[in-house]
């Protein structure tokens, strides 16, 4: 689908069957979704979706309101024209040699990632960030061989104004 | 006070004011069924669950009030499914009770287990699945008060078998809020100021009343507004009855596909479009880049979703219709009657012509065989536009749409939105056990009318008088058309010559049949059959390639029709 991505972030009760509920909507109206993370908020009995969709305005206005029509929807807000934090995590497990040890560990480094494990010809990186830098650091990383490589969708708050 | 979950059931329904279910019992639900005899609530035996759940439909329409119908698991599940989609596309008020295996062997592929709350969700307003009995008042109380309010539809309701024998103490729950679930009814005043402004300013303006319209009970206020502010009404196949169909100056019939000439003509010429409870359906608009360019469209609809999905509008509303036709006839108290209202010469001498130049018609007097047009004129006649109509779906459900001018709310019951064959006859049923003593009707094809023959059983046990008109042609009329019309006559599989002898048919059940093929004895078998008490048939042998006029082709401006 063209257009342009957005950013929602949906409070839903915590129950069972919601997620499908989103989903079932989404792929009985043709929407499309480009990444999707949930997980319980502060407040017992809610969760927050945070999902990545494309489409022109007229879709994603028609999304907001067909997810507000959703019973167990408590709260669909839009974060895209607003100033946000958007992180997602990935964890890369990649080749390590002794030629090539030190140049991974200076890009983990300049990158600020992680070692959460190691072994004599890998090292697996954790990273929290945006998806340029996310992808910046797949492309440095590529020469050296990724072995595998697990990402969750993006998760996304409103900065706080000052 | 401790109950079981059958009896909380059975209670909870008595104290939303359920009289009658409808329904068919099974495994998974012999509880409940065990416990009915304790409750004072009449259940109507139905003989195939697809009948339950559109007589259920054709109450809630007719009644105005929530319909209810209870399936077992698995297969009386999936049966129910046509009927929710059916619902759920035209906004009908319904909760549906199924059972469901024992919660233990849920996910175990169990006997007669299906996941019927995943089957269901994308046509059901909400659904619940009760794993935990604790919970199952509250949940009933909720899925009454989902279906009744806001833009209404259906909701399913599966109790596992542990859950409906197993005990606990009965609340009484008053009533429920829900933080997730509240509907806007009221309209945003600064919305209807500049509607107000725009019905002074206009010169060519049209009301375009739908469903939402009859739902909310806002036919009176609507028929308010266009007749003091002098403005033409069209309506989409939901909306007729919500303003009168008998009144020749203002009413200009349905509009789209079948609509009449003028609606069709009026409203792509209107410089406003007032459109109250309608969503725009693509059999409404054709094709919507070309649909009325010269208008300003107001909107009003209780759920926002339907607001520039299909149309782009100028001036939306969301609000409940009638709330909001009340709220615009109160601010227009205000204004000049004349400047409101004036006569509009112009314009409703423009709709006067169009009708004058292509009115719907028909011609019977030259010929020899059954005009179908001329039963369902002759039934209006007979009944004095007074009668409950249910249609099936196509040529018959047509017809009845154009010649049986509809002038109350809850009088026409037929399924729009999905089309659903085979829905009348148990609407029909279903509208009958809400008005015992009114005359109920369903219109039906010869095709149609054999999907859900079998409720004829739960007519005559139940000595439920649903007259049926069956227009035979001998075809699926209307898919015959659109072969004759786009499909160079290859009349591929559309052919139904062969049926059953629909009197003895009548017969066989216990009720009664008549038929004619003379255009002569059309009123006398009428008159007749609608005399005779129980349900009757009565089969009109009609001219085999009549079409249904005007029509729009699918995709085309809805300028663009085919005339007689």
């Amino acid at each position: 689908m063209n257009g342009d991505k957005s950013i929602l972030s949906i409070l839903v009760d915590n129950e069972p069957g919601v997620l499908s509920r989103i989903t079932g909507l989404f792929s009985g109206r043709g929407y499309n979704i480009e990444s999707l993370s949930v997980a319980e908020t502060m407040e017992p009995g809610i969760s927050r979706i945070t999902m990545i969709t494309r489409g022109d305005k007229h879709i994603v206005e028609q999304i907001k309101k067909q997810l507000n029509k959703l019973i167990n929807v408590i709260k669909v807000l839009d974060f895209t024209e607003q100033r946000h934090v958007l992180r997602e995590l990935a964890l890369i497990k990649v080749h390590a040699r002794a030629e090539s040890r030190a140049e991974v560990l200076r890009i983990v480094d300049i990158f600020r990632c992680k070692i959460v494990d190691s072994g004599p010809d890998h090292y697996t990186l954790e990273v929290a960030a945006d998806e340029d830098k996310l992808s910046a650091l797949l492309n440095m990383l590529q020469p050296m061989g990724i072995k595998e490589i697990a990402r969750t969708g993006s998760i996304a708050l409103v900065r706080e104004m000052h | 006070m401790e109950l079981t979950g059958a009896q909380i059931l059975w209670q909870s329904l008595k104290d939303e004011g359920v009289d009658t279910v409808f329904g068919y019992p099974g495994g998974a639900v012999i509880d409940f069924y065990d416990a009915l005899v304790q409750y004072d609530i009449n259940h109507i035996l139905v003989r195939h669950e697809q009948g339950a759940v559109h007589a259920a439909d054709g109450y809630a329409r007719a009644s105005g009030k929530v319909g209810v119908c209870m399936v077992t698991s698995g297969p009386g599940a999936t049966n129910t499914v046509t009927g929710i989609a059916t619902a759920y596309m035209d906004s009908i008020p319904m909760v549906v009770i199924t059972g469901q295996v024992p919660t233990s062997l849920i996910g175990n592929d169990a006997f007669q287990e299906v996941d019927i709350v995943g089957i269901t969700r994308p046509c059901t307003k909400h659904n619940y699945l009760v794993k935990d009995i604790t919970r199952l008042e509250r949940i009933i109380k909720e899925a009454f008060y989902i279906a009744r309010s806001g833009r209404p539809g259906p909701v399913l309701i599966d109790i596992p078998k542990d859950v409906t024998n197993s005990r606990t103490v009965y609340q009484a729950i008053q009533a429920v809020q829900m933080e997730s679930y509240n509907p806007t009814y009221h309209p945003n005043t600064k919305q209807l100021a500049k509607v107000v402004n725009l019905i002074k300013e206009a010169k060519k303006p049209i009301i375009f009343t739908g469903g939402g319209v009859v739902l909310s009970k806002g036919a009176e206020a609507l028929t308010k507004l266009a007749q003091r502010t002098n403005i033409p009404v069209t309506g989409s196949l939901m909306g007729l009855g919500s303003y009168p169909g008998t009144d020749a100056k203002l009413w200009l019939g349905m509009l789209g596909m079948h609509g009449t000439y003028r609606a069709n003509m009026a409203i792509s010429d209107a410089d406003l479009i007032l459109a109250i409870g309608v969503r725009f359906d693509d059999r409404v608009t054709g094709k919507t880049d070309e649909f009325a360019r010269k208008a300003t469209i107001v909107h009003v609809d209780i759920d926002p979703t339907s607001i520039h999905k299909n149309v782009t509008v100028d001036v939306p509303v969301v609000g409940d219709c009638r709330l909001t036709l009340e709220a615009l006839n109160q601010l227009l108290d205000a204004e000049d009657p004349a400047v409101i209202g004036p006569e509009r010469t112009e314009w409703l001498g423009q709709i006067k012509k169009w009708k004058d130049t292509n009115p719907l018609g028909y011609n019977q007097k030259d010929c020899a065989t059954i005009k179908p047009q001329y039963v369902i004129e002759k039934l209006f006649e007979l009944t004095k536009g007074d009668a409950i109509i249910s249609t099936e779906v196509g040529q018959n459900q047509m017809w009845a749409a154009q010649y049986y001018h509809f002038s109350k709310p809850n009088q026409w019951l037929t399924s729009g939105g999905l089309g659903t064959m085979g829905y009348g006859f148990p609407a029909a049923i279903g509208a009958q056990m809400a008005f015992p003593d009114k005359v109920v009707v369903d219109v039906a094809g010869d095709g149609s009318i054999q999907m859900n023959i079998q409720e004829m059983a739960t007519a005559v046990q139940n000595k439920l008088p649903v007259k049926i008109v069956i227009l035979n042609n001998q075809y699926l009329g209307m898919v015959r058309q659109w072969q004759e019309l786009f499909y160079k006559k290859n009349y591929s599989q559309t052919d139904m010559t062969h049926a059953p002898d629909f009197v003895k048919l009548a017969e066989a059940y216990g009720a009664s049949g008549f038929r004619t093929e003379k255009p002569d004895e059309v009123e006398s078998v009428l008159k007749k059959g609608l005399e005779t008490p129980g349900p009757v048939i009565m089969e009109f042998m009609v001219s085999r390639e009549e079409c249904v006029y005007p029509m729009v082709p699918a995709g085309a401006p809805i300028t663009n029709m085919l005339l007689v």
